[in-house]
């Protein structure tokens, strides 16, 4: 059977600098990264002939070429399911790169989402709609259940419930990820860690999530080149090799709110994406030297080292506790301080941190990195990657 | 307005009351008709009169009058002057009410209205006001706001002979603010969409009804609702009425950020149904602290404005 495993390649990653208000429009974001991972990749402009970026990005693939000066475009193509559409947004460039649909495909993400629309706040359109989201919606948005802290929230409640676990053990990924941040430069949280105490300590935003449970909100873009993985090597970068990519949307799938399907204490999406990426690659949990781990809202990195068979069922709490995802614990997961702690670029900015593990020149590296799993937004439809050195 | 300003106010229109008291009496605008048969009628129809002395020329004939005669109470109908021709002749009254309109007694109220009338009209007689202003008083705190009083009389000439009179009083009054009264309530911003597919779960809310949809062919239960049934894909849906009883699967309490139309904290939680199928709903009527899973419920319904009802959970016992 074909397998895309292999045949594409992260060649070149660019981002702006992340902030709370970047004091220029989201287009101008995306044009500035979208430079940037060219330039990271050695590539111009006008070798570019193709552009994916997320449904809910407010900049048309058109208005980015033609702001950054690409010419002809043969791919384009939209993800759709809010930061669920991250990896997928490689997904579909390498699919493209593969079946010969384009030959360099740059992945965007650019947003003033805290100096602009702030996803965290209530929005009472959300159930207006008549669409079949705003029909999800309007069963949950008349009951003031209505912000991503709160869909998550209840997802949490269930699993403490259910595997015995406490808001200190998702404490825990808030203090790794912190810490991580603390290092880097790049991070908002940079030289900012932070206790278990203060974040047992943080306001309530929705219980069970304490305000450090929460990632925080961010301006700023990040862009990534695919290319062809021959091609990929022969340009200034180390490649990281798509070893695999997957997408997935579990049975009784909805957004945020799948609280109607048998079991409310796991995440059957990021199920479907584990699967696809080991089977694809052909790779296991034992194989990766790191992994980034899509961090909104800290309960869900439990629930995904779980589906994802890094730990068993239940035992995520043990598998986080002593520094377990530190960067000096078993399995590091997002060295560059995560969405909790470096920003929240709806998930891309973690696929660069990944390249950067690969090529060995993260500021938090991780000895050797062979292989890296990503993943992409919860709660939602969602995606994964596995990236690997060539 | 300050107390000074009020009371140059009150000289003001008390000084402009007595000098139109002074002017006396003013001859106003003749009867557009004289006194005659067909307006009699239409009165006499109007008010239920069935007096045949003043439309049934034989009976009249016989009377004491010896001929039809008006009605004395119809008085003031011969001179009225229609809405169109109101801005007749002057009176005595315009400038004093014309001032008090324009210091803020835009209210007006008749409280008093005594006539006289010297003798029966007779048909054929033209006739014609005349008005006197006769006092004036206040300001005077009354229910409807504070105001004057202004009395002033209307006498009917049939020629030179007065044939009636009127004492007229108003009080003419500044309307109150508007007493925070129960408006109609604002709309409950958070709304839910409602399509085909959904309009029986909000229709039976309304009556009182927690609808579940069953699947017309094979009987499946489902919560939310939808046009197909994805057990057998039939799109013959009916719905049962749930018992109204549930169990909390999971819950959230609501802190921050605040939302609208609702006030924080508040609890939303998974209720599972011994139906069989789940909704999400907002638990009330308890402590916060009191809610956890597995805490039995039933269903509530609550008016969120004019349109919306919410289905609502309270704790079992209560």
């Amino acid at each position: 059977m074909y397998s895309l495993s292999g045949r594409t390649a992260v060649a070149g990653i660019g981002a702006t600098e992340f902030s709370k208000a970047s004091g220029r429009t989201e287009l101008q974001l995306a044009a500035e990264a979208v430079f940037a991972a060219l330039d990271d990749a050695g590539l111009s402009p006008s070798e570019v002939d193709g552009l994916v970026t997320y449904t809910q990005d407010s900049n048309q693939e058109i208005s980015v070429a033609r702001e950054v000066g690409i010419g002809d475009l043969s791919f384009f193509s939209r993800v759709h399911y809010g930061g669920g559409a991250a990896c997928g947004t490689v997904m579909h460039a390498a699919m493209a790169v593969a079946t010969g649909a384009a030959s360099t495909v740059v992945c965007y993400r650019a947003f003033n989402e805290r100096s602009g629309r702030r996803f965290g706040q209530p929005d009472a359109g959300l159930g207006g709609e008549p669409s079949s989201q705003g029909m999800e919606m309007s069963w949950h948005v008349p009951y003031g259940l209505m912000t991503p802290a709160a869909w998550v929230a209840m997802f949490a409640q269930r699993y403490m419930h259910t595997y015995g676990a406490s808001s200190e053990d998702f404490g825990r990924v808030a203090v790794a990820m912190r810490r991580h941040a603390a290092t880097n430069p790049a991070a908002w949280f940079h030289g900012r860690p932070i206790t278990l105490e203060q974040h047992q300590a943080s306001k309530w935003i929705v219980e069970p999530l304490h305000l450090l449970d929460c990632c925080q909100e961010s301006d700023g873009a990040v862009a990534l080149v695919v290319t062809s993985a021959e091609r990929a090597r022969d340009l200034r970068r180390s490649p990281a090799i798509v070893s695999a990519a997957a997408q997935g949307s579990g049975a009784g799938q909805m957004m945020m709110t799948s609280f109607y399907r048998d079991d409310m204490s796991g995440l059957p999406e990021m199920g479907v994406v584990g699967r696809g990426l080991w089977e694809m690659s052909g790779l296991a949990p034992k194989d990766m030297q790191a992994a980034i781990i899509y961090d909104h809202f800290t309960p869900f990195v439990l629930s995904q080292l779980e589906e994802l068979g890094f730990c068993g069922r239940g035992e995520a709490k043990d598998f986080i506790a002593n520094g377990g995802i530190e960067i000096d614990g078993h399995l590091p997961v997002n060295p560059h301080g995560g969405q909790l702690g470096e920003a929240y670029i709806h998930g891309m900015n973690g696929i660069a941190e990944a390249v950067r593990q690969i090529r060995g020149t993260s500021v938090n590296q991780v000895g050797t990195v062979h292989n890296v799993l990503v993943t992409a937004g919860t709660g939602v439809p969602t995606s994964g990657l596995i990236l690997s050195q060539d | 307005m300050t107390t000074t300003a009020e009371s140059s106010l009150h000289e003001l229109l008390t000084a402009l009351g007595e000098r139109q008291i002074a002017v006396g009496e003013v001859r106003g605008v003749a009867a557009t008709d004289p006194v005659n048969l067909p307006m009699i009628h239409h009165w006499t129809d109007a008010m239920g009169d069935a007096n045949p002395v003043y439309t049934d020329e034989d009976f009249a004939r016989g009377s004491v009058h010896g001929e039809i005669v008006a009605p004395p109470a119809m008085i003031q109908v011969w001179t009225m002057p229609g809405l169109a021709r109101a801005k007749g002749a002057a009176s005595p009254m315009d400038d004093v009410l014309g001032a008090l309109d324009e210091n803020g007694f835009t209210g007006v109220v008749a409280t008093n209205c005594e006539q006289t009338h010297h003798r029966y009209l007779r048909l054929g007689e033209t006739l014609v006001p005349a008005t006197r202003m006769t006092g004036m008083s206040g300001p005077k705190t009354t229910a409807l706001g504070v105001g004057y009083f202004v009395t002033w009389v209307v006498t009917w000439y049939s020629g030179d002979e007065p044939v009636a009179e009127m004492m007229f009083r108003v009080l003419k009054f500044r309307p109150r603010e508007k007493k925070s009264e129960p408006e109609a309530r604002a709309p409950f911003p958070l709304r839910p969409a409602v399509n085909k597919d959904t309009a029986f779960f909000w229709d039976g809310v309304r009556e009182g009804e927690l609808r579940i949809q069953k699947c017309g062919d094979c009987g499946e239960l489902r919560h939310p609702p939808g046009p197909v049934c994805p057990s057998c894909r039939s799109v013959n849906r009916t719905h049962i009425v749930a018992a109204g009883t549930g169990e909390v699967y999971s819950f959230v309490v609501h802190h921050n950020p605040p939302v609208p139309g609702i006030e924080t904290p508040f609890a939303v939680a998974v209720i599972e149904l011994p139906e069989g199928v789940r909704i999400v709903g907002n638990v009330v009527g308890c402590p916060l602290e009191k809610v956890g899973i597995g805490m039995q419920l039933r269903v509530t319904y609550r008016e969120m404005d004019d349109e919306l009802v919410l289905p609502m959970w309270v704790p079992r016992e209560s």
